[in-house]
């Protein structure tokens, strides 16, 4: 349906002024608080069709010039009978970097937020096992954030090293 | 006096037939991450035979090879498996470093890729390039024959000296100071004299 259609159905739902919208050419964005995300994706699967979350990814926004939050959350979300794209877009701010995962809508899910929480330590709530997949377990910094410098804080050699005579 | 020997007898040390023996049947430990694996297999395929050169089988267990190639970048998450893998090779063992990522990190100076195996492992042999084309790698097999050959003893005595690590910065305290050896800091550093 158009985006029109989708927009409407969904200040039906949730209230004229609860989300904003975007667009540029034919990417179709919504931004809304973090606390209703899960709702509004919940309402876009289960309601509206889109079926399948293609993108879980997050920005951090903190030297991004007039920037008011700090991180941005974007799910992708596609409906695959008619092919047409979403995106939904939250903010998220520090302290408080929780939000509720969307494990219960879409299994798949499952990787995408532990990459985010991996690169970003951004934690979801009610994720099944939120710990590291592309970093080792013992990692303590999240590498994506851009206060974390790009040649590591010498986490990379920080191992024994092995010499001829004793191998 | 020229001994007057059959044709099928020789004489020679014992040091010359076991660097003869061991330089010409180097099978290799394939420990292959990345794209250079793709020219590892390259090379061991039917147009650049590498078996041509003694390392007749591939083995993938440590425990029967006596030549590991690192092809490929490692990450940090890899690291203590290579260390594992060469610890679990038998003596006499030798490693080739192929490709840039291996020698020195290649092009990743990042958090999670390890600027150059070295570090850690010894190695006996580098091979430059992104990838490094078969013939370079065969090339590299014969250095090595070659190093066998030369510094090689029946006891394996020549493993015993090397008692210090032989990294980067171990290579900067030995190289004259205008060398880039540890490239990194790029503002700081010098351009190679090359007069």
């Amino acid at each position: 349906m158009p985006f029109d259609d989708i927009t409407t159905r969904l200040r039906e739902q949730f209230g004229s002024d609860s989300f904003t919208t975007s667009e540029f050419r034919d990417n179709r964005r919504i931004h809304v608080k973090y606390e209703r995300a899960h709702a509004f994706l919940s309402y876009l699967k289960d309601v509206l069709g889109f079926d399948m979350l293609f993108e879980l990814m997050a920005a951090d926004y903190l030297k991004y010039p007039d920037a008011r939050d700090r991180f941005g959350l974007v799910y992708g979300v596609l409906n695959m009978a008619t092919g047409e794209r979403v995106f939904v877009k939250t903010f998220l701010n520090e302290p408080d970097l929780t939000i509720k995962s969307v494990y219960g809508i879409w299994k798949g899910a499952d990787w995408l937020e532990r990459e985010v929480y991996d690169m970003y330590g951004i934690v979801f709530d009610g994720h099944p096992d939120l710990r590291r997949i592309l970093m080792p377990e013992e990692f303590t910094s999240y590498p994506m954030r851009k206060d974390y410098p790009l040649r590591g804080r010498g986490e990379r050699h920080n191992f024994p090293i092995i010499t001829r005579a004793e191998s | 006096m020229a001994l007057d020997l059959p044709e099928s007898v020789y004489l020679t040390s014992l040091d010359k037939l076991a660097n003869w023996v061991r330089s010409n049947s180097l099978w290799p430990m394939p420990f292959a991450t990345a794209c250079c694996g793709i020219e590892l297999m390259a090379t061991g395929a039917s147009k650049h035979d590498i078996a041509r050169f003694g390392a007749e089988v591939m083995r993938f267990t440590p425990r029967q090879c006596d030549l590991m190639i690192v092809a490929g970048r490692v990450v940090m998450k890899m690291l203590p498996v290579l260390q594992r893998i060469w610890m679990q090779m038998p003596e006499p063992k030798w490693c080739i470093s192929m490709g840039a990522c291996a020698s020195s990190g290649g092009v990743f100076d990042t958090y999670a890729v390890v600027q150059g195996v070295d570090r850690f492992i010894p190695v006996d042999m580098y091979v430059p390039g992104c990838p490094p084309r078969p013939e370079q790698l065969i090339q590299a097999v014969i250095d090595l024959q070659e190093k066998i050959t030369k510094t090689g003893t029946f006891w394996g005595r020549e493993f015993k000296d090397r008692v210090t690590a032989e990294g980067p910065k171990q290579n900067a305290a030995i190289l004259p100071g205008d060398i880039v050896t540890a490239p990194g800091e790029f503002s700081k550093s010098k351009r190679i004299n090359l007069n």
